[in-house]
């Protein structure tokens, strides 16, 4: 009998995973679905069965080039990991092994600065990139981005390294290793679930970052976020050209999370079970 | 080897001035037809100007409107060209934010350009801005519908025949709805229907001492009209609907009547998209007969910020993309159909543009029947059809109007609404200075 029931709330969680899942990926379903249609489909109502047309896709193409932006992505997303990740590692070693009196209250008001709607200090940063040049580059939005995730980075390494036996490290202190061999050798491979999926969810971060893209660009330094941006229209019809923007915008990223899922979980509930 | 060196160097000399002669002019537009045209044609300008290359960057409208008014209030210097409607002409001229267009080229023939749009684009006389396409707005209507009603649509309807005729065409069992308005939030949504709709109710937003005046019969006036006309011949879930929206339900044939931007005509007559494409007719936005229209003024043009390093470049390019040539380009490539329209008269009076877009009287007509500088019955300190021109007036539009579109969807009475659209007015000009 109890095991009927375990066997029953397996399929009814079964049941309501999925239907969350599914859920939650609808709207991109949809949008996937609507890319393949043309205008006049698109504004039809709700419908499943798309004709199948890759007339978008190819005006999209033509309207704006794909790569470029695409490029951009690739390179604000993965430049500004590295960049969060280089500050954050030492940030957080130091925090979860060498605790000090405001350690706490240094991560509380790191993650505070998340609360800030971004808008607010939309004209003292676009000032500071003014005067510094940074408008439109590549590098100042690495930067730009390496800050808005660094508190979240910061936050999950902390919450990793505090999983790893501090005698671990002693045991290497006493061996000899320099603090420098010991967070390169002993903590980082010890850590690399959890790094691996800081560094996974800090690349997603960065790809979907649509605030600060969009508006500290121009033409150089452009993501798929100003590529997307750009097909909305206010008098026309745009819906499958946004939908196909959209699904090339966000198919590499889908692919690449695909692919990492495992890890990502994995990452993810680092921790949670002891 | 002294020959070599000097062949050498003076080219690599050559080659460097013109690297540094070569100018990149960046251009912030919005996604629309016509803008996408335009940049498939830029060969021909290149060409003839291969010192200049042109950058494009293509925003949704409201992303495009925060970024270049970041840009240019922080002389970001970001772009030399930029697109930006009639709202934001007066109020950046003003600022001294925006260079004049005076030198646009001797055969850019400036007095052609349709005398309402330049009205809207000038300041003290001088021309900030120039039309890339301008519109208004009218009545579209569905011919066999009408017919079918017994009815005839006057060239210059009354409020009370649309309301006549959007009752009789109703026919929700068949999903035809009389008439199809903006519903939707908005300063350039609904309150771009509705200012200009107030207009031709002798309404007005301020009086001359900017005192608002939603508390006036003719405003309560307004909103019930629209709010009863809407229940009563309207589609279903009208507080939803914009421009797009309405476009659809027309397209599909879902509404006896749509009054809105005459651009939109080249739409609804598209046979490609439209199922309703030969069966459409133009008159002009319905009055009350007080002498105003509920008509707008708009044209996306293309100005340049004071801060840019490119004049004179960015100043080729403006009359370049608004020129008579330019619309013969069009024409050449794309048919007179597609040539951008509103902006020189020049154009209407061509007999190919005529004979290529049946709306272009009505279209013509309608824009010379708006005028921003007297927009209202009774006198008011703004200029603006259906916006008006002060740097509040986006914020508070749009509080207004989602006010107004609850009206509509029912969440709240006529009244309470002009109540509270009076109170936000009342502290948003007191807070501003106009009210001491």
């Amino acid at each position: 009998m109890a095991r009927a029931v375990t066997t029953q709330h397996k399929v009814i969680a079964t049941a309501a995973a999925w239907i969350v899942a599914l859920l939650i990926f609808f709207p991109i379903l949809y949008t996937i679905i609507t890319s393949f249609k043309s205008e006049q489909e698109a504004i039809q109502g709700f419908n499943l069965i798309p004709s199948g047309t890759f007339e978008s896709y190819t005006e999209v193409q033509a309207q704006s080039g794909y790569f470029k932006f695409f490029l951009n992505s690739v390179i604000l997303a993965v430049g500004s990991t590295i960049l969060a990740l280089i500050v954050a590692v030492p940030a957080a070693w130091s925090m979860a092994f060498s605790p000090g009196k405001w350690t706490k209250d240094i991560l509380m008001w790191m993650l505070s600065t998340k609360m800030m709607p971004a808008v607010a200090v939309l004209f003292p940063i676009y000032l500071i990139f003014r005067d510094l040049g940074l408008l439109d580059s590549r590098i100042g939005l690495m930067i730009m981005l390496m800050l808005i995730n660094l508190p979240i980075v910061i936050w999950m390494l902390y919450t990793y390294f505090r999983e790893i036996p501090g005698e671990i490290l002693e045991a290497a202190r006493m061996d000899g290793a320099t603090l420098w061999g010991e967070i390169v050798y002993v903590l980082t491979p010890m850590a690399v679930p959890g790094i691996a999926s800081t560094m996974l969810l800090n690349i997603i971060l960065a790809w979907n970052e649509a605030f600060w893209t969009i508006r500290l660009t121009t033409t150089e330094a452009a993501p798929l976020t100003a590529f997307i941006s750009s097909f909305s229209s206010p008098q026309g019809l745009f819906w499958a050209k946004l939908s196909a923007a959209s699904t090339l915008a966000i198919a590499p990223i889908l692919i690449m999370g695909w692919f990492s899922q495992k890890q990502l979980v994995r990452g993810l509930t680092f921790g949670a079970v002891k | 080897m002294k020959l070599r060196t000097l062949t050498l160097g003076l080219l690599s000399a050559s080659v460097f001035a013109f690297a540094a002669h070569a100018e990149s002019i960046t251009i912030a537009t919005v996604n629309n037809g016509d803008m996408v045209r335009m940049q498939k044609l830029t060969d021909d300008f290149t060409k003839a100007n291969p010192d200049i290359t042109l950058n494009w960057v293509t925003l949704e409208e409201n992303v495009l409107r925060e970024r270049v008014t970041t840009d240019i209030a922080t002389k970001g210097g970001q772009y030399d060209v930029m697109t930006i409607g009639t709202y934001e002409v007066p109020i950046w001229a003003k600022q001294n934010w925006l260079l004049p267009l005076d030198k646009l080229g001797d055969d850019y023939d400036v007095k052609d350009i349709i005398p309402a749009i330049a009205g809207g684009l000038s300041v003290d006389g001088k021309l900030y801005a120039a039309p890339f396409y301008g519109e208004s707005s009218f009545v579209m209507y569905r011919k066999d519908l009408i017919e079918k009603a017994g009815l005839t649509m006057p060239d210059a309807p009354t409020w009370d025949f649309i309301k006549e005729a959007a009752e009789k065409m109703t026919d929700r069992a068949n999903g035809v709805n009389g008439v199809c308005l903006r519903g939707k939030a908005g300063w350039g949504e609904n309150m771009a229907f509705l200012t200009a709709m107030s207009n031709s109710f002798g309404a007005r937003w301020f009086d001359e001492n900017w005192k608002p005046q939603f508390d006036q019969p003719e405003w309560k006036n307004t909103l019930q009209f629209y709010v009863d006309l809407m229940k009563a011949a309207g589609p279903e879930g009208a507080s939803s609907n914009g421009f797009n929206e309405n476009l659809a339900l027309f397209q599909q044939g879902k509404c006896g009547m749509w009054i809105d931007a005459t651009v939109a005509a080249s739409f609804v007559s598209d046979p490609k998209n439209s199922t309703v494409a030969d069966k459409v007719g133009y008159a002009l936005a319905p009055d009350n007969g007080l002498g105003k229209r509920g008509n707008w003024l708009w044209a996306w043009s293309l100005a340049i910020p004071a801060g840019t390093q490119k004049g004179d470049a960015a100043q080729k390019f403006v009359s370049w993309a608004t020129s008579k040539h330019y619309a013969e380009l069009v024409a050449s490539k794309e048919g007179w159909a597609n040539v951008p329209p509103g902006t020189r008269s020049s154009l209407y009076a061509n007999a190919e543009y005529q004979k290529a877009a049946p709306f272009a009287k009505m279209t013509l007509d309608s824009i010379n029947a708006a005028d921003p500088t007297h927009p209202t019955v009774k006198p008011v300190p703004y200029v603006g059809v259906q916006f008006v021109a002060i740097p509040e007036f986006q914020g508070l539009g749009t509080t207004v109007g989602q006010l107004f579109s609850a009206a509509l969807a029912g969440q709240s009475s006529v009244d309470d609404a002009l109540k509270q659209a009076q109170d936000a007015a009342t502290a948003a000009m007191t807070e501003g200075g106009y009210i001491k």
